[in-house]
Parts: structure tokens; C-alpha cells; sequence
């Protein structure tokens, strides 16, 4: 699977998945898209690039272990959830900007929830591939 | 009335729960609370004997029509007295008869149980609290007749009566839900008016049938009769109190109750004097071979009950004014045997009549008791039983049709039963002193002074028989049939028929024990007819439900998962058929049966073959390649219906699955060559079946079509409320926020579940 | 279309079934996939079929109108495709554990080592 081919091209293909992801997360609340595509996008990037050039070369482009993506994404959405209630308002209840930007639309707290949704879902898939990948190495 | 009762069962907790901390001192004074009751209840007596009743009604249930609703009338006046007059005596000698058991505090709690929930049956004016007091009593019987929890004969003994008589409840709660049905209410005394009613109803067979399986059960009619004898196992006392004086009695107050009902109606009086009969000719014939003292008891219990419940059939007046008094007679004299039986046990160490000899020298009082008891079971003038006597044979030669070939039965039950009661009464106390049986002189006095009490309670009401007639067998029986007897109870009436026929009797009986000798033989005879008997028709069957059940059991539950399956989804598709087969509407159009376009039809077609293949193919890379065509497939599907944002989930979901699989593939076992052709072909069947189901399921769905609201809702206001556009990561993200922050919260632990299996097996793999 | 997408839906759940029913750790996974699949497809099915209509609401427009697919099964059925990823890939591990730690080769040898036990 180590070819030539492959490891040349996903060094340019992962971060152009990388940065596709983004854009689909961002744009999901317009268009078809948003935090679970993303996240399953950036995964497969990820995938990709670590199935091309081993999984110490993607450890060493992450420096953290993806583990660590998922308690964040899942306190990113818990904190959009309360941050309403500083406000004074019921528990999820969106906060808006004012002015609409191009792709995002007009963003509030439940960009701040789908990123959560993007992070939770890129850690869980590449924990679970990466911990076998590593149990498969030795 | 509600005060007595709470009363016995809050006496019955503190026993039960603090009875440790008593230690057995305040045993005499328990016998206080029955007394005080049977007091109470005599001191109602005046204004019922004036043909007043009571009545106190306290709202539980309301809604389902049940109450705690009491009344008191003639009939379970007659009762009260004796659960309170024969419990005081039983609770007094008890305090000798068992004193120094360890658990002697526990034995006066079930005893005040029993007392409570007996009380509660007689008096309860509502069917669904008779039911449960019904239960109660079988409750305190299991746990009394088991009393003696080491004995393992003892537990099983109790664990039978609790079988008979709690099945028999189930079935009598059946009849009783069928008669709150057909009357509207469960109150006894409204229902009992409601003649016409019933006999033009329907269930009224059920509702009989049901009552007699209760009745039969709780009074040891036959075949039902066996747990009596083995419930003997019960400390003495409790077979003086439940097994002979009340509580076996409780089947024929349900009969009495009901019989102004029923008298007449179907099948009620012929089943009825049928089942007495039988059951006192089998309960007298047994008991005279019997060489356990109590067992003779237990039987001629059985033939008085049976008698009972012959006369409840007879159904005259005469008739039940019979039953009434020797309800109380038997009560009295068997009550009386009962004590003796328990003292002779306590002095000589057995209860083998063949062994016991001349005990009339060591325990004169004991003796007098005796004799005045056997003297009243055997119907001899002045004692209540002689009235007793009297009166069923009066009214068996009066009943009609079968009267005389009734009235020969019953004489010959009588003679039989006389000759049991002078065994018990009167033969351990004559003869010369059997030097086998050590005696033990000492007898405390509360052993001989309960039956002599009970022994002079029967001669006195039968010197004195007007008093007791007048105030309260008369009242009772207007209060229960409304007529009145011509034949009342009189010391001398001449030398009629009646009379040659008493005499006559005793006479046969006295003859009969002079010339009888109890002797073992008679029990071993009997074994050889083990297997006609109903215990063992039980026991037979308990053994075959057993081993239906563990053959069951080890069919069904085999430990493999793969075979639990089958069985689970088997049972599914046969509860789904059968659904289908009697509720399925049809009638649907196939209207938009084939309109497809080429890509759809062509996805589909590889869908097929992907399937297929996954299925059926020998090489796992083939498999989990085809599984891969399978999820993009379900892409394709999902883009052509207006599903973007699915595709694109699928999409990229089907590619990981096929990492991951192709990842873990060189750490999975093969494909097994085995192949069971049988099994295979058993599980296609069931696999394509449950797909069949599913489809003709989802069609039926679909012809019916679905509610929109909520959809139709979150489409208009995607925009205005949330400001997104799309609609469907609006509610995953807005409308339905806190389910999605769950699921990623499942996700993360089923990621986490997966890292740490992992690190799991290389945390084992360091240590080695 | 409905017809024949129900069919196919019968025709997921039979192959997934069967595939469970079988011996086999790998196979069993495909069953379990196969499955989640059919029942993605069955809710996708029920909440009806539209072609050409995405619920995405347009530029200019603040609402759906007309004609559009149903969002609410989407929704649910976006959920579902990413918990039964989870699901599965929780079950794969953990029977290839089984395997290599365990020795496990096939269904019913779990139960012969229990017994062995």
C-alpha cells in the first residue's frame, strides 16, 4: 500500500482534506455539511496520510495523541450549551452575532457545538484506527 | 370490627419482629387479646340476637369498588366466637405445650396473624378483602403447619397446604372477579339479594365451579383432603386452632355464605351433597385405622367437614340449622380431643394408640376432659353433640328424594366416627399401665383445665341448649336463610324415629370399639393404593413439570449465542405471523409499484450482487470489499432521494469501516471450511422469513403513510428560529442539541472503550 | 421504487441475520454491518421518498415549501450511521481481542471454553 504514488500524493492530498473538512464544517449550517462530515473527512485525511508515511510520521505531525481530541470537542459543545445561561437564558439556547458572513452564514453558538461535534468525531475515529494500526505493528 | 382486626396484626408484627426480646415471659398473658375479643364480641350479641347487624365500612379502593367493609351478622357471629373462644384456650395452652422453644415469641405472632386474617374472612362484607384475608389465613397455616423449620417432613407438609389451599384461593379470586362482573359491586351483602341476577347469568356455572375449587381446597373436601393429615406435623395447638376448630372451616362459611345464592341453581346442591358424602364416608372409614392419635382426628375432621358441606347441599332450613350447631359442636369436642391428644403426647412421649395404655390413673382431670369430649362427639345425651346429632339426622331423612339411602351413610359415618372418638377419648385411659411408655406425672395446669373448659362448654350448652338456641343459632339462621325450623333442639322428644336411630348408633359404636383393635397392619394395606391416591397424582405431577421444565431449559438455554438467536428471532416471526394472520388489513394498492429510473435500478442490481457476495463468498477480502459496495451503494440511494448530507455521512463512514476491517483482518480467525449443510439451510429459512416480515412490515408502513407535523415544523422554522439553512444539520446542531451532545458522548466512550481494550491486552503483554 | 427499496430493505435483514447466525467472528461483523445498514435504510425509507428535493432551504427563501424529502428521519438516521460506526468498531475489536487473546476462534468455542472453565 506504501507506494511511491500514494505517500507522494497525500502529502498534498492531507491538507487539502484537512482544509475541505473546515470548510464543510463551517458551511454545514447553509449547505449539506457540518461537524459529523468534517470530522469524518479530516479523519479520513489523517488515515490517509498515516497509511502513506507510518503512524509515527502522524504522530509527530500532531504532537498530541488524537485520545486527547475527544474530551475536548465534548466540553466545546458542553460550553456552547451554558454559555446562554450566563446570559440568562435557558440551557442551549443559540446566541447569534450580528452580520452574515459567506459560508458560515450567520454564526452564533451552534458553530462553537459543531466544532465540538468535529473534534469529538475526528478523535474517536483515529483513536480507534491508530490503536489497532500501533497494536498491528508490533 | 376493623380495631380487633388491626389489633391481632399489630400484635402479631411486635411478636414477630421484638418477640426475642420477650423471651417467652409474657406468653400467658397473650391469651388476654381473645379473650378481651371474645368478650367484645359477646357483648355485641344482645342487639344481634334482636336481629340487629354491624356494619363499618373504610374507603381503600374505592375506585375498583373495594373496601375495607365489615359486617357483622348471625352467621359470622357464630364464627367469631369460636376463632376467639377456642383461640384463647389454644393460646393458653400453648404457653405450656411449647414453653422454653427457642422460638416461642415467633409462634404467637404467626398465631396472632392467623387469628387476625381468620376474624377478617368472617367478618369481611367485601369479596376482594375476604380473598385476601382467604390468603392470609393460607399464609399463617404455611408458616405455622412448617413451624418446626428443621423437620424437613414438617416444611414439605407445609408447602402441600399451601399449594391446595392458596391454588384453590387463585381459582375462588377467579369466581370472585366474575361476580363483581355480574353483580356490579363486591359487596357480599348486596350480592347475596341478587338471585334472579345470577341464575340468568351465564358464568353462573364458572362462578360455581370457582368457588368450589376454594371451598374444597381450604375444608379438605375429597380428592383435595390430603394436606389435613399431613399438616399434623403442626405443634398440637395449631392443629387444634386451624386444622380442625376454624380455619379448615373457612371453606364451608364461604358455602353457607353463598348459599342463599346458589341454593337450587345448576349443579350447586347435587355437587355439594355428592362431595360431602364422599368425603365423610372416605374421612370416617380411614380414621379408625389410624394408629397416630392426631391422624384419627385429621380424618374424623375430614368426615365432620364433609358432613358440613352435605348439609350446605340439602340446603333446607332444617338443614342449615344443623350445620350451624355442629359447626359449633365440633368445634368444641374436636377442639377438646385436640388437647388431650396434645397432653397424652407430652406425658407419654408417643402418640401410638397401640402403645398408650391406662393413663386414667396418672391424670384424672385429663380423663374427665376426654370423656366429656368423646361423650359430645359421639352424641350422647345431655352434651351439645347429642343436639348436634339430632338435628343432621333430622334433616338427611327430611331431604327429599335420597333422604334414606343419605340417612344410612350418615348413620354409618356416625358409627364409624364414634368409635374413632372413644379411641382418642377414652382407650389411653383404660387398661392396665403399659410399662413401655414411660409416664411423666407432672402436668402443668393449663394442659388439663383448656379441654375440660372446652369439654364443660359443650355439656353446659347442651343442659342449658335454650339460651345458646335462642340467641344465637336461631338469629343466625334468619339472618342467613330468613326461615325458620320446626325441628329445634330438645332434650327429649319422645321415642320416635329419631330416637330408636341415635341409640341405635352409640349402641353400634360402642360395640364396635369393644370389639375393635387399632393395629399397623392397616396402614401398610393402605400403601398398596398409593397410586390411586391424588397426593401422589400430585406429587407426580410437580415431579413431570420439573423435569418438562429443566428438559426445557436445557434445550433453550445452551450457552451458544448463535443458538439464542435463532430461538429469539423463531419466536419473533411466529408472535409477528400470528399477528399478521389475524389483523392484517388488505386491501392496499400497488400503485407506485415501478417507477425507476436506470441508475436507480443499476445501483440496486450491484447492491444485490454486493450482498451476495458478502454472503456467500469463501475469501474474507472479497467480503469486506463487497461490504464496502454495499455502503456506497446505500450512498448512491441516499444522493438520488435528497439525502446530501446522508451520502456524505455514508460515504465517508463506509470508507473507515473498510480500513478498519482491512486492519484488523490479519488479526481474525478464517473462514471455517466445516460447513453443516442442515444448519445452514435451518438458518436461511429463518433469516429469509424475518426479511420477508420486515418487508411486508415497512409496505404496510408506507401504504399507511406517516405524520409530517413534526417535520413539517422543524422545516418552516429552520430559518426563522435558527437561523440555518439547512435543514437537517438545524436540528442536529439547534432543535435537538441535547441529543446530539449524548451521542457524541456514546461515541467518545465507545472510542474510549476501544483504546483502552487495547491498552488493556498491552498492559498483559508487558507484564509477561 | 418504494416496493422494490422495501424488498431490498427484507433482503438486507435476511443476509445480515443469516450472517450472524453463522460461526464465524468475521462473519458475524459483516452481519452486524450489514444490518445497521438495512436499518438505516428502513428509516430512511419510512420517513418516505423524494427526489430532487433536499431540505435545504434556498437562497432567497426563509422556509421549506412545496415539495422537499423529510429532514427529521435524516437527522436521526445522520446519528445513527456515525453511533453504529462506533458500535461496530467496538465489536470488531472486541472479537478479534477474544481471538487473539483468547483463542477464540469461532462462536461456539466461546462456550466450549466456558465449560472447559
Amino acid at each position: 500500500m506504501t507506494t511511491l504514488i500514494l505517500r507522494t500524493a497525500s502529502v498534498y492530498l492531507m491538507p487539502l482534506l484537512l482544509l475541505f473538512s473546515v470548510f464543510i464544517l463551517l458551511r454545514g449550517h447553509y449547505l449539506p455539511g457540518g461537524g459529523f462530515v468534517g470530522g469524518l473527512i479530516a479523519s479520513i485525511a489523517l488515515v490517509v496520510y498515516g497509511y502513506a508515511n507510518g503512524i509515527n510520521q502522524i504522530k509527530s505531525f500532531l504532537r498530541f495523541h488524537p485520545g486527547a481530541l475527544i474530551p475536548t470537542g465534548v466540553s466545546l459543545s458542553l460550553i456552547s450549551g451554558l454559555l446562554p445561561m450566563f446570559a440568562g437564558k435557558p440551557f442551549m439556547t443559540n446566541l447569534w452575532l450580528d452580520g452574515t458572513y459567506p459560508i458560515i452564514g450567520q454564526p452564533g453558538t451552534a458553530l462553537i457545538f459543531d466544532t465540538g461535534v468535529y473534534f469529538v468525531v475526528v478523535g474517536t475515529a483515529l483513536t480507534i484506527i491508530f490503536s489497532i494500526a500501533e497494536d498491528n505493528e508490533k | 370490627m376493623l380495631t380487633a382486626i388491626v389489633l391481632c396484626f399489630a400484635f402479631a408484627l411486635v411478636f414477630t419482629l421484638f418477640g426475642k426480646h420477650l423471651r417467652g415471659r409474657i406468653t400467658y398473658l397473650t391469651s388476654l387479646l381473645p379473650l378481651s375479643l371474645f368478650i367484645y364480641f359477646l357483648g355485641l350479641q344482645n342487639s344481634l340476637s334482636s336481629g340487629g347487624e354491624f356494619l363499618s365500612i373504610y374507603p381503600w379502593i374505592s375506585s375498583l369498588g373495594i373496601d375495607l367493609s365489615f359486617r357483622l351478622d348471625g352467621l359470622s357471629q357464630i364464627f367469631t366466637l369460636i376463632i376467639t373462644g377456642i383461640g384463647f384456650t389454644v393460646f393458653l395452652y400453648a404457653a405450656e405445650y411449647l414453653r422454653g422453644h427457642p422460638f416461642l415469641d415467633r409462634f404467637y405472632g404467626y398465631l396472632l396473624m392467623f387469628m387476625g386474617s381468620m376474624l377478617g374472612l368472617v367478618l369481611s362484607d367485601n369479596l376482594i378483602t375476604l380473598f385476601i384475608f382467604w390468603e392470609l389465613t393460607s399464609i399463617s397455616s404455611f408458616f405455622l403447619i412448617g413451624f418446626n423449620h428443621r423437620d424437613q417432613k414438617a416444611r414439605k407438609a407445609a408447602l402441600t397446604a399451601l399449594v391446595i389451599t392458596g391454588g384453590g384461593g387463585l381459582f375462588m379470586l377467579l369466581g370472585f372477579v366474575l361476580m363483581g362482573m355480574v353483580a356490579g359491586t363486591y359487596s357480599i351483602s348486596e350480592i347475596v339479594l341478587m338471585k334472579s341476577l345470577f341464575s340468568d347469568s351465564i358464568y353462573l356455572g364458572l362462578i360455581v365451579l370457582a368457588l368450589f375449587a376454594g371451598a374444597f381446597t381450604k375444608s379438605a373436601q375429597f380428592p383435595f383432603h390430603f394436606w389435613l393429615p399431613d399438616a399434623m406435623r403442626a405443634p398440637t395447638p395449631i392443629s387444634t386452632y386451624l386444622h380442625s376448630a376454624t380455619m379448615v372451616k373457612a371453606g364451608v362459611y364461604l358455602l353457607a355464605r353463598f348459599s342463599p345464592l346458589f341454593d337450587g341453581e345448576i349443579y350447586w346442591n347435587e355437587a355439594l351433597i355428592l362431595f360431602g358424602t364422599i368425603t365423610f364416608i372416605y374421612g370416617a372409614a380411614q380414621s379408625i385405622f389410624k394408629t397416630d392419635l392426631k391422624a384419627i382426628l385429621a380424618y374424623t375432621t375430614i368426615a365432620a367437614l364433609g358432613i358440613m358441606v352435605m348439609l350446605i347441599g340439602i340446603g333446607t332450613s332444617a338443614a342449615i340449622y344443623a350445620l350451624l350447631v355442629f359447626i359449633c359442636v365440633h368445634a368444641l369436642y374436636k377442639a377438646g380431643l385436640f388437647l388431650v391428644v396434645g397432653s397424652i403426647d407430652k406425658i407419654c412421649g408417643t402418640r401410638d394408640i397401640t402403645k398408650i395404655r391406662g393413663l386414667r390413673n396418672t391424670s384424672v382431670v385429663l380423663f374427665v376432659a376426654a370423656l366429656l369430649a368423646a361423650i359430645s362427639s359421639a352424641g350422647l345425651i345431655p352434651t351439645i353433640g347429642y343436639h348436634g346429632k339430632h338435628l343432621i339426622y333430622s334433616s338427611v331423612m327430611e331431604s327429599g328424594a335420597w333422604g334414606i339411602g343419605l340417612l344410612v351413610l350418615t348413620i354409618a359415618a356416625s358409627i364409624l366416627l364414634l368409635c374413632a372418638g372413644l379411641l382418642v377419648g377414652l382407650k389411653p385411659f383404660t387398661g392396665p399401665v403399659s410399662p413401655e411408655v414411660p409416664l411423666q406425672k407432672h402436668t402443668p395446669p393449663a394442659m388439663w383445665i383448656t379441654p375440660l373448659l372446652l369439654g364443660l362448654t359443650g355439656l353446659g350448652m347442651g343442659i342449658f341448649y335454650r339460651a345458646p338456641q335462642e340467641l344465637l343459632f336461631l338469629p343466625a339462621l334468619e339472618s342467613l336463610h330468613g326461615g325458620i325450623v320446626s325441628k329445634q333442639m330438645h332434650l327429649w322428644s319422645g321415642t320416635d324415629t329419631l330416637f330408636w336411630l341415635s341409640w341405635g348408633t352409640v349402641l353400634a359404636g360402642i360395640i364396635l370399639f369393644v370389639f375393635f383393635r387399632p393395629s399397623h397392619e392397616y396402614s401398610k394395606r393402605d400403601k398398596k393404593f398409593k397410586k390411586f391416591h391424588s397426593r401422589y397424582l400430585l406429587e407426580q405431577g410437580v415431579i413431570n413439570v420439573k423435569r418438562t421444565f429443566s428438559f426445557l431449559t436445557h434445550v433453550l438455554q445452551n450457552g451458544y449465542l448463535r443458538y439464542y438467536t435463532a430461538v429469539i428471532l423463531t419466536f419473533l416471526i411466529v408472535l409477528i405471523s400470528l399477528r399478521m394472520y389475524t389483523g392484517f388489513e388488505n386491501g392496499y394498492e400497488f400503485e407506485f409499484a415501478l417507477d425507476f429510473t436506470f441508475n436507480e435500478l443499476a445501483t440496486i442490481i450491484v447492491m444485490v450482487v454486493s450482498i451476495l457476495l458478502a454472503v456467500f463468498t469463501t475469501s474474507r477480502v472479497v467480503a469486506v470489499a463487497s461490504l464496502g459496495g454495499v455502503g456506497l451503494c446505500i450512498c448512491l440511494l441516499f444522493v438520488y432521494f435528497s439525502a446530501p448530507d446522508l451520502a456524505m455521512t455514508q460515504f465517508t463512514i463506509d470508507t473507515l469501516t473498510v480500513v478498519l476491517f482491512v486492519l484488523l483482518l490479519k488479526k481474525l480467525p478464517l473462514y471455517l471450511s466445516k460447513v453443516d449443510t442442515g444448519v445452514n439451510w435451518r438458518d436461511l429459512i429463518i433469516s429469509c422469513t424475518f426479511g420477508l416480515l420486515v418487508t411486508i412490515i415497512t409496505l404496510e408502513i408506507l401504504f399507511t403513510g406517516s405524520v409530517k407535523e413534526i417535520s413539517n415544523f422543524y422545516a418552516e422554522n429552520a430559518y426563522l428560529l435558527a437561523k440555518g439553512k439547512n435543514v437537517v444539520n438545524v436540528i442536529l446542531v439547534d432543535f435537538r442539541g441535547v441529543d446530539t451532545l449524548i451521542e457524541i458522548t456514546v461515541l467518545a466512550v465507545s472510542g474510549l472503550g476501544v483504546f483502552s481494550l487495547i491498552r488493556l491486552k498491552m498492559g498483559i503483554d508487558r507484564e509477561r | 421504487m418504494e416496493v422494490i427499496l422495501a424488498i431490498i430493505v427484507g433482503f438486507m435483514y435476511a443476509a445480515g441475520i443469516y450472517l450472524i447466525l453463522r460461526r464465524s467472528l468475521v462473519k458475524l461483523i459483516i452481519g452486524l454491518i450489514i444490518l445497521g445498514n438495512g436499518v438505516n435504510l428502513l428509516l430512511f425509507l419510512l420517513g418516505g421518498i423524494t427526489k430532487g428535493h433536499p431540505p435545504v432551504i434556498g437562497e432567497s427563501e426563509t422556509f421549506l415549501a412545496g415539495v422537499y424529502a423529510d429532514p427529521l428521519p435524516q437527522a436521526l438516521i445522520l446519528t445513527a450511521i456515525i453511533i453504529i460506526f462506533g458500535l461496530q468498531s467496538f465489536a470488531m475489536i472486541f472479537l478479534q481481542q477474544e481471538y487473539v487473546q483468547g483463542g477464540v476462534e469461532d462462536l461456539d468455542s466461546i462456550k466450549e471454553e466456558e465449560e472447559e472453565k
